[in-house]
């Protein structure tokens, strides 16, 4: 129910006043005049600028949107910013384990590289990971939702029977499993994150497809002739997208913690810099008991800004395309 | 005395430029045993108008006028007398009887609840046994009490619904669409129950409905609304046999005859869509749909006069009517 | 996402599209006849059995349990019955929507078959019509790609804006240009109903099944959305099937009535006879509630049964004034009523499924 809200559709309804209002279809003098094509981007670039206001009046949403802007720049930036030979061992411009000073302003870590300019670095990887590990965990969950939704019968219960086997296992012990037999890569740790994190979203796209497949418009376009991949195409993924595209966002956060937390166990690509890893560095080279909180603390900081960042956005995005949910209210 | 007088009823949703008039301006009267009868389509406001009546609307409709039931206001009346009023001064029988009972409770406990929370009976046992006699008397067998409404069929949760409103006695049943998801012959079941109930009970009842057709069977009086204000009223059969204003008589020939040969294969409508209330067309706000309109019908909003005995309507032409007779 | 379809037209031959309106067929008041170039019904049903298997052990429902229905050329064909009486799944089965248990539906002589591709073609010429407007049109949908949907699930060739314009206009939404690109919720019920049905013409087929088509709509555009139906078959020649509830409906628009009871038809015929001549108890007590009927009404008691415990006997016995007051009893065929199963009746022509009446009939009352 209830995702019909997105930008694509112009003109909120009149306020429900009780008496049911039939709009008598404002005239938009406009519409009987020019070219169709130039209209209809005229009207998406209307709902485009509608989303818009809606998304700017959820205020941490906002906070949350700027501020992974500024952590994107920053991470697409890091070459210019910070040298591109900032993660390299051999030429670390200072000593091992210094405090904070106004060259390193966050210490150094144990080879006596910035412990700065490793965080921006590691900005790159935890994005990577998480958008590519989201990517895959929604590409997945979408399509068996769908297909399980959309064919009912043996399939159906096949599909779900597979979801409920990979939903009880718990995502990071699974995780743990795929990226020890696999290669140690960024690859690995994406490909174990999406494949452990997808039966949630497949859950939920299977009910709204469920949903959608029940309205009359579907039947319609079943009795006009339109095969499943039509009504699939035409009808459900078009419904279930801004669906997805919130449940992404979150879906975001919770790779980047999986990335973070197996590279602090050692399980990922030890070849580059990322914040679980340096975590994990911090611990060996005995940061804890040495009071070196300069290298600890940062990148526990920046993964749990990030995560939080991509929550923001989402709950924001969530309830603006849903505003049924009441969430982030 | 009157049962129910309303005067000068004004409903509006939202304030200052975003207004909507819902309801403006009705005066309706009703005796008690009598069934009077509000037909119109949807949004002109009839379902407004009956929420109205116990003040059941919601926070930002404005209500404006007098309602007097029994001659008591019910817009200024406290709180605690509102409660009091609206169980067994009058009760109000919605159209969707499966949204309007609670699945996770039994019809009879439901029955049950006006009843204690009215102190009419002290004791649980006492108050199950009245709704059990409540549901014989809409013609359920007692034993249906312990069932779940999902359990019923539509047309025995109707019967429930109205067994709830008869729970305290009132003297008012206010009837919004009763009937309008049921088929032929169960709502045939439920109008034959109200009238029985109406008639022994000595009710008054409102029955709201878009359907002409079966209101001029139900009902003694008449009255249609079109874009919140009531456009004719008279007596059933004849405001829909022999209509003064042109929308009821058009909203009465949407309603076929079987058997009468004017209707065969002749469907008849209006042209046109019922009016926004959020955007009504100046003077009459029927002009732009009326076959009949005058050059003045655009500029002139006319009022409800005199159009035979017991009849009035608001329509320019009622008056031309008369002289030309 | 322009929704093109898939596959390609396929085997049908797109000729059709060009097509001028097809000359009205026979006589408005002549069901049955054919405009010439069809001999037979255009949609046919025979001996149709639609049964929905119970479950968790509940019995199976007989939705559809033995209907003959023939549709001719240009003729409006009302299904008149109670909910659960399975006029719904009859109208689905009609298009293919649903696989029948037994029998067969043939169009145009042809038996329906439900390959993927030959069901295609033949949702080119038979379109479907629900009632609830509202919810029949995608929201996100403009008016322009609703119309146009079925043009791009069948890749019909040639000009689609010009083709959705004339569908739009022939449905009474004119000018055309000024509907394109509004959304359904920026429309009036009456205006979606439109919509739906130029969505239907666009592919001109040649027999629309509509599904309580005006139930949901105010009282003063039903009659707008009915004549247009008329309007339709007078000038296109299109036939129609209108499921729906309403007697007056079927008095207004329809050639020939059929009533639906319990997944038989068991009264049907010509309009005027079936409809102020009633045979059938049934049809008598449907009528008698109406409003205005003028007549004493028969108010039956209890619900309408249940379709996974049919009665044996007449399916109708039940409820059946006529055997209650004792009519049946006199007359001699209260035995056969409760124990004898009738024929189902014939698709064309008129035909009641009731042991009394074909026992007055055999021997004329005194």
């Amino acid at each position: 129910m209830s995702t019909e809200a997105l930008g694509e559709e112009p003109g909120a309804e009149p306020p429900d006043t009780g008496a049911p209002a039939k709009s008598a279809a404002p005239a938009d003098s406009a519409d009987s005049a020019a070219d169709p094509g130039a209209l209809a981007w005229a009207r998406r670039r209307r709902s485009a600028a509608r989303f818009w206001r809606a998304y700017r009046g959820q205020r941490a949403g906002l906070v949350g949107l700027v501020a992974l802007a500024v952590i994107a720049f920053t991470a697409l930036a890091a070459p210019l910013l910070v040298g591109s030979d900032a993660d390299s061992v051999t030429d670390a411009p200072g000593t091992a384990l210094e405090n904070p000073s106004t060259e390193f302003p966050l210490g150094t870590d144990q080879f006596g590289r910035s412990v700065l300019d490793l965080l921006v670095y590691g900005a790159r990887i935890s994005l990577t990971v998480g958008l590519l590990a989201a990517a895959l965990t929604v590409g997945i969950g979408t399509l068996v939702g769908m297909l399980a939704g959309h064919y009912g019968g043996w399939l159906s219960g096949v599909l779900m029977r597979v979801t409920d086997f990979f939903l009880v296992m718990p995502t990071l012990v699974l995780a743990i499993v795929l990226a020890t037999v696999m290669s140690r890569s960024v690859t690995t740790v994406i490909i174990a994150i999406g494949v452990a994190a997808w039966p949630k979203t497949a859950r939920l796209v299977r009910a709204q497809t469920l949903a959608i497949e029940a309205r009359p418009y579907v039947e319609r376009a079943r009795a006009l002739g339109g095969g499943h991949t039509h009504v699939m195409r035409r009808h459900v993924l078009p419904n279930v997208l801004p669906l997805v595209l919130a449940q992404t966002t979150l879906v975001i956060s919770e790779a980047i913690l999986t990335e973070a937390t197996l590279a602090f166990l050692g399980l990922g690509d030890p070849q580059v810099v990322s914040w679980g890893g340096m975590l994990q560095d911090a611990r060996e080279a005995g940061a804890i008991s040495s009071g070196h909180w300069s290298f600890l603390v940062p990148p526990g900081i920046a993964i749990a800004v990030v995560a939080l960042c991509f929550t923001l956005a989402g709950r924001a995005l969530e309830s603006v395309l849903n505003p049924k949910l009441g969430v982030a209210k | 005395m009157t049962l129910l007088d309303v005067r000068d009823l004004h409903v509006t949703y939202g304030t200052g430029a975003a207004a909507v008039p819902a309801v403006r301006g009705v005066d309706l009267t009703l005796a008690a045993g009598q069934k009077l009868g509000l037909a119109g389509e949807s949004g002109c406001g009839k379902s407004t108008l009956a929420l109205a009546l116990l003040r059941l609307l919601p926070r930002p409709a404005r209500v404006r006028g007098e309602i007097l039931l029994d001659g008591e206001d019910v817009l200024t009346m406290s709180w605690g007398r509102l409660r009091a009023v609206r169980w067994a001064g009058a009760s109000i029988v919605f159209q969707g009887a499966m949204h309007s009972l609670n699945a996770v409770h039994r019809v009879r406990d439901q029955i049950a609840e006006p009843i204690l929370l009215h102190r009419l009976e002290t004791s649980q046992a006492a108050a199950r046994r009245r709704a059990e006699g409540l549901l014989e008397q809409v013609g359920l067998p007692a034993a249906r009490g312990g069932a779940y409404p999902h359990e019923l069929s539509g047309g025995q949760r109707q019967r429930v619904m109205i067994a709830m409103a008869l729970a305290c006695d009132p003297r008012l049943v206010v009837a919004d669409e009763p009937t309008t998801a049921l088929d032929v012959m169960i709502q045939a079941q439920i109008l034959r129950l109200i009238e029985r109930l109406v008639a022994e009970h000595g009710i008054g009842l409102l029955m709201i409905s878009h359907d002409l057709a079966v209101l001029s069977d139900t009902c003694d009086r008449l009255a249609v609304m079109y874009a919140g204000r009531i456009v004719e009223e008279g007596p059933a059969q004849r405001v829909f046999t022999a209509a003064e204003h042109p929308y009821s008589g058009a909203l009465a020939a949407a309603f076929p005859t079987v058997g009468r040969a004017a209707d065969r294969r002749a469907p008849q409508g209006l042209p046109g869509d019922p009016p926004d209330p959020a955007r009504l067309p100046g003077g009459c706000t029927f002009h732009p749909r009326c076959p009949v309109a005058l050059e003045t019908c655009a500029a002139d909003e006319p009022r409800l006069r005199e159009a035979g005995p017991g009849r009035r309507a608001a329509c320019v032409h009622v008056d031309s009517v008369k002289e030309a007779r | 996402m322009s929704g093109e379809s898939a596959e390609k037209p396929g085997t049908t031959s797109k000729g059709a599209k060009d097509a001028k309106p097809r000359t009205p067929a026979g006589g408005r008041a002549e069901p049955g006849a054919d405009g010439g170039a069809l001999a037979g019904p255009l949609l046919d049903a025979d001996g149709l059995r639609v049964v929905f298997p119970g479950r968790h052990g509940a019995p199976a429902a007989r939705a559809v349990d033995g209907v003959n229905l023939s549709i001719g050329a240009g003729e409006i064909v009302a299904l008149v019955g109670e909910s659960g009486c399975g006029k719904t799944t009859l109208a689905r089965a009609l298009l293919g929507l649903v696989r029948p248990t037994a029998g067969a539906v043939s169009f145009r002589g042809a038996p329906l078959s439900y390959g993927s591709r030959a069901l295609r073609a033949y949702r080119r010429r038979v379109q479907l019509v629900l009632q609830d407007p509202s919810g029949s049109l995608n929201p996100r949908h403009t008016v322009y790609d609703a119309v146009a949907e079925g043009l791009r699930i069948h890749g019909s060739p040639g000009d689609e804006r010009a083709a959705v314009a004339s569908a739009l206009s022939r449905a009474g939404l004119r000018p055309p240009e000024r509907f394109f690109l509004r959304y359904p919720h920026e429309l009036s019920g009456g205006q979606r109903q439109r919509v739906v049905i130029a969505g239907a013409l666009v592919l001109d087929p040649q027999l629309i099944v509509a599904d309580e088509p005006v139930a949901s709509l105010d009282a003063s555009v039903r009659g707008e959305i009915l004549a247009l139906l008329l309007r339709l078959r007078d000038q296109l020649g299109l036939s129609a099937l209108v499921v729906t509830h309403d007697l007056g409906l079927a008095w207004n628009i329809a050639d020939r009535v059929a009533v639906m009871y319990l997944g038989r038809i068991v009264e049907a015929g010509p309009v005027e006879q079936v409809l102020t001549a009633p045979r059938h108890p049934y049809t008598k007590a449907l009528l008698s509630v109406l409003p205005e009927s003028g007549t004493e009404p028969v108010v039956l008691t209890g619900e309408p049964p249940d379709p996974a415990r049919i009665p044996g006997g007449c399916r109708f016995h039940a409820r059946c004034q006529h055997l209650a007051s004792g009519a049946a009893a006199s007359a001699g065929v209260a035995a056969a009523c409760r124990g004898t199963d009738l024929p189902v009746l014939p698709g064309t022509g008129t035909g009641v499924a009731c042991h009394l009446t074909a026992s007055r009939a055999a021997t004329p009352a005194t």
